[in-house]
């Protein structure tokens, strides 16, 4: 696999660019041309789950349905994860710039910014950029309007249909799909639902336009990503690195010189120990994460890790699938029964095997996800589990 | 012509209407998906879980029951991978299910105890959840027992409360493993919107929702020497009972049902359509005098329309959530409440017997009705007027305990009095069954002629559409209904708490004017009352009111005003409809409730 050399990448938050004319030039552009901009940029979805901008938004321009939405997720939950509130905090016109791209793209005339309950005291900045912002909508002559919500400080709402319930008034829990948020998502109508970092890199490609964003990265994940670095690291804090490095070169970076592991993606990421950096790729191909990057030293009882993090989900599940509600619960009760002795150290095949279960019968990636944590962490740290 | 769409499961080619589930499509091809969340008569949750299926080209596996038949699609529903997590998904259930089946009211009757012995589940995989929880169950309401440490968390009981019957006394509250189902601020269902229809007991698929049970109490009466214990049976208990021993929906059991309770050891088998007959006669005499009064006296105070007020479900609701329109609601009691009224006094003074001797037993389709019984409006004799309600799923139970087998059983009748009725008491249990008979009597009382439908079927108020409406034009009234000529007399029927809800916003509005208009609480009526036998679906409701409608046909008297007994009662005991005795014992008042 090829090992990217390490490459700070400042596209996001430098401010060279004259914000009213990229959003002028961008929106004069035809639907079909944005898309297609998009599409050849490669760029994939930075919320975690990596899906093709560009398709989502051709699948919901291409629906007849007149009213439809552009939903911003920022209800960043994911422990480790603190990006969007930074680019939230500095560059916001430029998430709204995307969201109204967006918008001009699929035919849309209002956008939702959902933003985490956690994040109230960013919500009065919000609305003053908000203000100058439709006040340079005006200008530009682009009737699109952007409206605030907030969460209430559940992680489920993260996941996008859950967020449209929220949104709906209703409780946060998961809707069946299909139908795809494309087709029917927020009040059932055609959405496109974009983390705060997608629409920021939409508006950028806007800006340099799609080839110098599809020469940066590795071809499964083009572009660079910015990273919430935390935990057993000298320098914490965000960084815009371009895709497609290996963990090793990663770590050397950031890590402390005693790294043990690497919790990439946050708690519904995948944990990756010492002897595997080397062979780890951050990016769709390897490790996809959403930002979260959790470095731990040899000081760290990876036990205490992975039921911190069961214990995340136990709580933060909706509650309304069997497998997430009721295995998250066994996970954290199994583990605790195994290092008291309680149960044999063979009970953690069952949990393992329980795991693999919650990845393919719950309902949404949160339920699915949980069996990436655990398994990671118990296959590479079995010893730490049972003694 | 719907667009089809080509499955394949199992192997085999299936062809279903596009929109069909693959749960749906598999049932078309007699492939048995196991489900518990799903019910037909709900919208689609997909939580449960235990209905994945593994389609061909997928990462993760499906729920059969919310993924939809797609072209091409290929599924295979008995694999390895789905086995083993179908098999998870129960164990994991029962790990947070308080598995103690031998106490508990639904044993046998449980569609998780159901699958667990269809995987033969011995060993449990996983951490007894149970004991790391507090539960509490609330017993307070006379009608409905909640017990979260059996609740799976299906959250078919809030679907219900809210599709089905626009109240939402349940719904979801927390989250992971805090999540349960309750009500508001979790009080007690008894102090709750709570209606006690009892559908969310209808479709609980364990024991965590179930109806008060008042069996013991039901044989410690019978076994009393000194008491007299009496019993009465719902128009729709007669065409269902046969469900819960083992016969057909649709059945008509009624002669076996009298043959039954005589076994039991009841002193005398009643019928609560003797009643309902003489409500044709309080509940139409009182329609007419608002007209009149409406009409010819200009008296504003009168509100019209009317509402029906045999359905508890329905009282509760509107006391709760329209407590604006408590006037325009019948002060007829129930059939129930009439017959209870009635037993202590007219009865106890026809048989000799001291009514403080009388235990008066009802069996009804119907939770509610339980609450009902327990008004403390409903004293009117001077005693509580029906002591024991049970539901038609209890009679079946004590039939069972008492070793009776059902089906062999010979016709008997009804004993006397407040035994006889008519066809047109039957179909109360039917929607629109209250609307038909009373227009059978009130058109021939105003016109002296037969209402003009054929058979006296009016089909116009039957069927299962949720609201429908009817309209029957008078002309060459009588005399002493002059006031009435040419008027058209506008009625609707409404059944389902949600399309009562719709009709009641429509009136709210002033969209639509009518003059009397029946609302039954539970979808279908009392055939698919919440004390009726499980399962209940809309097939079932079907070949249930289908049965309504027989018995009716093959009555000799199909107009309440020819039930022989009722025009007995008046001349001896009631004097005349609405007049001075009928006001002390058949009628009522209601009172507003809060709104949560």
């Amino acid at each position: 696999m090829p090992d990217k050399r390490l490459k700070r990448v400042d596209l996001i938050f430098s401010d060279e660019c004259v914000y009213k004319d990229v959003l002028t030039k961008a929106l004069k552009k035809s639907s079909e041309e944005i898309i297609k901009d998009i599409l050849d940029s490669g760029l994939r979805g930075r919320g975690g789950a990596g899906f093709p901008t560009g398709m989502k938004w051709k699948f919901t321009a291409q629906e007849a349905e007149p009213e439809k939405y552009v939903v911003c997720n920022a209800d960043e939950g994911e422990p480790g994860t603190f990006k969007d509130r930074e680019i939230l905090t500095r560059v916001p016109h430029k998430v709204f710039g995307g969201m109204a791209i967006c918008g001009k793209a699929i035919g849309a005339k209002h956008g939702y910014v959902y933003l985490r309950g956690e994040y109230r005291f960013l919500k009065a900045d919000i609305e003053n950029a908000l203000e100058k912002f439709h006040n340079t909508l005006k200008e530009i002559g682009f009737d699109f309007q952007i409206h605030l919500l907030m969460g209430a400080g559940a992680y489920i709402c993260g996941e996008e249909s859950a967020l449209f319930e929220s949104m709906e008034g209703h409780r946060g829990e998961p809707r069946n799909k299909p139908p795809y948020p494309t087709i029917a998502g927020f009040r059932k109508k055609p959405t496109v639902i974009n983390n705060v970092e997608t629409l920021v890199y939409a508006f950028m490609i806007c800006n340099i336009g799609s080839k110098q964003f599809y020469d940066l990265g590795t071809a499964d994940s083009r572009g660079s990503k910015v990273f919430s670095v935390s935990g057993d690291t000298p320098i914490p804090g965000i960084y815009e690195l371009e895709l497609g490095m290996s963990l090793e070169t990663f770590v050397e970076e950031f890590g402390d010189g005693d790294t043990k592991a690497v919790q990439v993606g946050g708690a519904s990421g995948f944990c990756v120990p010492r002897k595997k950096f080397k062979d780890t790729i951050i990016g769709f191909e390897g490790v996809p994460t959403g930002g979260s990057m959790m470095i731990f030293n040899s000081s760290r009882s990876m036990y205490n890790v992975l039921k911190n993090y069961v214990e995340f989900f136990e709580e933060e599940s909706c509650g309304q699938c069997t497998p997430c509600r009721v295995g998250c619960q066994q996970l954290k009760l199994g583990i605790e029964a195994v290092k008291k002795g309680e149960k044999s150290a063979a009970y953690l095949d069952t949990l393992r095997k329980l795991a693999d279960t919650m990845k393919i019968s719950a309902k949404c990636g949160l339920g699915q996800s949980v069996a990436n944590s655990f398994s990671s962490i118990v296959d590479n740290f079995k010893e730490e589990m049972i003694y | 012509m719907a667009k089809t769409v080509n499955l394949k499961i199992d192997g085999i080619s299936v062809s279903v209407e596009q929109g069909t589930t693959v749960l749906g499509a598999a049932k078309q091809i007699n492939i048995h998906i196991p489900t518990l969340c799903y019910h037909e008569d709900l919208c689609v949750a997909g939580n449960c879980r235990v209905c994945v299926v593994e389609q061909e080209g997928a990462k993760n596996l499906v729920a059969s029951c919310a993924m939809p038949a797609s072209e091409g699609m290929i599924i295979h529903t008995n694999t390895h991978k789905v086995r083993n997590a179908r098999r998870h998904v129960v164990e994991l259930l029962l790990s947070e299910h308080n598995a103690d089946c031998t106490k508990c009211y639904k044993n046998t009757k449980c569609e998780l105890q159901n699958l667990a012995s269809e995987m033969v589940i011995t060993e449990p995989m996983f951490i007894d959840l149970v004991p790391f929880k507090e539960y509490k169950i609330d017993k307070q309401s006379p009608s409905i027992i909640k017990d979260n440490s059996k609740c799976i968390r299906c959250q078919r009981c809030v679907r219900t409360c809210h599709e089905l019957q626009h109240v939402s006394a349940l719904g979801v509250a927390y989250k992971g493993d805090h999540m349960k189902i309750s009500t508001f601020f979790e009080n007690p269902m008894y102090d709750v919107v709570c209606t006690n229809c009892g559908q969310c007991v209808n479709r609980c698929p364990t024991g965590a929702l179930v109806e008060k049970n008042y069996i013991d109490q039901v044989w410690e009466a019978i076994y009393d020497p000194n008491k007299h214990v009496i019993v009465q049976t719902a128009p729709a208990t007669r065409i269902a009972l046969g469900e819960d021993l083992g016969m057909e929906s649709g059945s008509i059991v009624t002669g076996k049902m009298a043959a039954s309770l005589r076994r039991l050891g009841f002193d005398s088998v009643l019928d609560t359509d003797f009643t309902a007959d003489l409500t044709i006669m309080e509940e139409g005499t009182e329609l007419l005098t608002r007209l009149k009064k409406a009409l010819v006296d200009k008296d504003t105070s009168i509100k019209l329309p009317m509402f029906t007020s045999c359905s508890p479900g329905w009282i509760k609701f509107i006391e709760h959530l329209y407590p604006e329109y408590l006037d325009n609601l019948s002060t007829c009691k129930s059939p129930q409440q009439m017959f209870g009224a009635l037993a202590k006094t007219y009865y106890a003074q026809k048989k000799g017997i001291d009514p403080a001797s009388i235990v008066s037993v009802s069996i009804m389709p119907c939770t509610a009705k339980k609450f009902e019984a327990a008004r403390p409006e409903m004293r009117d004799s001077g005693f509580q007027d029906v002591d024991l309600g049970l539901t038609t799923r209890e009679l079946a139970v004590m039939i069972k305990q008492a070793g009776i087998e059902f089906e062999s059983l010979a016709d008997e009748k009804f004993d006397s009095i407040m035994g006889e009725s008519t066809g047109a008491a039957v179909i109360f249990g039917a929607t629109g069954g209250v609307m038909e008979a009373a227009l059978r009597t009130a058109y021939e009382l105003i016109t002296g002629r037969e209402v003009p439908f054929k058979n006296l079927n009016i089909t116009a108020v039957r069927g299962m559409e949720g609201v429908r409406e009817a309209s029957v034009k008078l002309e060459n009234v009588l005399p002493a209904w002059s006031f009435l000529e040419g008027v058209e007399l506008k009625t609707a029927v409404a059944h389902g708490l949600t399309n009562a809800h719709q009709i009641m916003e429509a009136i709210k509005k002033g969209e639509a004017h009518y003059h009397f208009v029946e609302v039954m609480g539970c979808p279908g009526g009392c055939i698919g009352g919440g004390g009726q036998p499980i399962p209940t679906t809309p097939e079932i409701r079907k070949k249930r009111a289908e049965a309504i409608y027989r018995e009716d046909e093959g009555m000799k008297l199909r107009k309440s005003h020819e039930n022989p007994e009722v025009i007995q009662i008046y001349k001896e005991f009631l004097g005349e409809p609405l007049g001075h005795k009928s006001h002390e014992l058949l009628h009522t008042h209601y009172v507003p409730r809060k709104r949560v």
